[in-house]
């Protein structure tokens, strides 16, 4: 097993098994500067995250899709409802809990190697442990030739993989992921999904992807959650059914085109309501 | 790659043989010297113009700061004003980045605050001058308050501001990583805002040392300041040029350190 993978829980994924997270009746509403009028931004969401699944999310840019993260993550506590995380619940981040955010969030003072282990020099890990971890992210990112560099030197996409690593060196069970790839191209996209999923299984961490790209998240998740134009409702749930080794050569197979269909009409009415069109259009 | 490392060997020889490395100090050398030649050219201009040398001459001004270098009056002065300085300098620093930081952190204190401070900042100091003396008594303490009334206000400041522009995404993943406030503080806020913060403190350093020597001005016995203002009773119109010759001299040489170190930390960082 390689050094991100986790201490084992080999209990075969049951139905009994308690959801890594749960949120329930959760909404967030927004107050305008000023005004006592408030914005209504996300929900009643009622959503259990099964351990070890990997889920992404699609809506309409400004359904909330972000808010929901923030909630998961423990940084925006909802308006109502509850958000719980391995049974307890969030009230602040919670340990365990690891996130990349929707914008570049790596610093421009630190090289990339010292921004991948900045995480874990804090969390008291030992110096042989920080290097080993770092090493293999690092070239698991395809960053190696950039260890020296700084974010100011790197690309946009690239950058966003040092976001990546650093999250992921801590060893999170629940990764919470805001449109990692948003910055790379359509091939590069695929084959970081690919990365992704193999991370994933080797990790058995549980995954949340925020993601405007349909192909992305029919192709990467177990479940597509798909949101309604804000306020951010789930308004269908999709499984997918892919076996847990897959890769992202799924694009050729026939059912592929079918699920991405499923998806796009249930989002093509939100999506029309608001005039907004995202970076999925049809195909 | 040899052959690659010899190409652009024969191209550097054959086509800029002044822009190696030489050249390139060169024009990082040249600027200043021709600008300070056309300083003391207008120098000796003023002198001539001037009747009876209410300025001295370059020539005249160096031969005085060369006399004075050599007496052991004029460093016990430096030292005593080097002494109040650094004073005024490091607590305006520690002080000015820690209030800061407080402004940025309570934010509706801050945006009440600011304003004030710049009123403060904007006031003639000399009308504080008195309170200053009554408080601190005449000696090192009142030199260093002076310093610092003049250096805190544009650290404090320009932190605040700072960090106040910091990307809020920054902060999150500092949460995220579940630093405490302190950590958050030491390994984020403040890596991030360094350049900011060197570029206030090279401005915090010119204002400390011209704080210190008007209060030297008037509230001391000794010290640079102090004996400039002695040799004005004097009419000794040589050893003042001397002096604010020395100090231009110093604070030009600090402030151009200051500022490649602020350059160093841009470029790292920042640039492209
Ligand atoms: N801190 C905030 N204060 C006020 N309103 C906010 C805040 N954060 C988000 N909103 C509002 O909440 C709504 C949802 O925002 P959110 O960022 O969650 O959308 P999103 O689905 O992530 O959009 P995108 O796909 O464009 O990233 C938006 O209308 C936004 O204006
Ligand atoms: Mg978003």
């Amino acid at each position: 097993m390689t050094v991100l993978a986790m201490a084992s829980r080999d209990a075969p994924k049951a139905a009994v098994e308690p959801p890594a997270a749960s949120l329930r009746g959760v909404t967030r509403h927004y107050r305008f500067p000023g005004g006592g009028k408030t914005l209504h931004a996300l929900g009643p969401i009622d959503l259990d995250l099964r351990q070890g699944e990997f889920f992404s999310v699609v809506g309409p840019s400004g359904c909330g899709k972000s808010t929901l993260l923030d909630v998961l993550a423990g940084l925006n506590p909802p308006s109502e409802g509850t958000a719980s995380f391995e049974g307890k619940p969030i009230a602040g981040v919670p340990d365990g809990i690891g996130v990349v955010f929707q914008e570049d969030a790596s610093f421009p003072w630190l090289t990339v190697e010292a921004n991948v282990a900045f995480g874990l020099k804090r969390a008291g890990i030992g110096q042989a442990e920080i290097e080993r971890r770092v090493d293999y992210a690092v070239g698991f990112m395809g960053l190696r030739d950039f260890r020296q560099s700084y974010p100011a030197q790197l690309s946009g996409g690239m950058r966003q993989r040092v976001c990546i690593a650093r999250t992921l060196v801590l060893q999170p069970r629940l990764i919470l992921l805001d449109e990692p790839f948003g910055a790379l191209d359509q091939q590069t996209r695929l084959i970081m999904g690919d990365e992704l999923l193999r991370l994933w299984r080797e990790t058995r961490a549980t995954v949340l992807l925020i993601t405007h790209s349909l192909d992305e998240a029919a192709m990467l998740a177990d479940r597509v959650g798909v949101m309604s134009a804000r306020p951010g409702l789930f308004i269908d749930v999709i499984e997918t059914g892919w076996s847990k080794d897959r890769d992202s050569r799924i694009v050729a197979d026939p059912r592929f085109g079918e699920m991405t269909g499923r998806i796009w009409e249930k989002l093509r009415a939100e999506t029309m309501k608001h005039m907004q069109t995202q970076g999925a259009g049809p195909r | 790659m040899a052959s690659k490392a010899m190409a652009s060997n024969t191209v550097a020889s054959k086509t800029l043989p002044s822009q190696t490395l030489p050249g390139g100090a060169l024009r990082n050398i040249v600027p200043p010297i021709v600008l300070a030649l056309v300083l003391i050219l207008c120098w000796q201009g003023l002198h001539l113009a001037t009747a009876s040398g209410a300025i001295s001459s370059p020539a005249a001004t160096l031969a005085r700061l060369v006399v004075l270098m050599g007496s052991s009056r004029f460093w016990l002065d430096v030292a005593e004003t080097g002494t109040a300085f650094l004073w005024a300098l490091a607590l305006s620093i520690v002080l000015g980045i820690g209030l800061g930081v407080v402004l940025a952190w309570l934010r509706p204190v801050g945006e009440v605050m600011e304003p004030i401070l710049v009123t403060f900042y904007s006031l003639p100091k000399v009308t504080l001058y008195p309170l200053v003396l009554l408080i601190f008594g005449l000696g090192m303490p009142a030199k260093v308050a002076f310093g610092i009334m003049h250096g805190l206000v544009p650290i404090t400041l320009l932190t605040r501001n700072a960090i106040s522009q910091l990307k809020p995404v920054y902060l999150r993943t500092a949460k995220v990583m579940r630093l405490s406030a302190f950590e958050a503080v030491r390994s984020v806020v403040l890596p991030a805002i360094i350049p900011e913060l060197v570029a206030g403190i090279r401005i915090g350093f010119s204002l400390s040392l011209l704080g210190v020597l008007i209060g030297e001005m008037f509230a001391s016995k000794r010290g640079l300041g102090f004996t400039a203002v002695n040799a004005m009773g004097l009419g000794d119109l040589d050893t003042i040029m001397a002096i604010g010759l020395f100090l231009a001299l110093f604070a030009v040489l600090a402030n151009g350190g200051l500022l490649s170190l602020e350059r160093a930390i841009r470029h790292r960082s920042a640039g492209r």
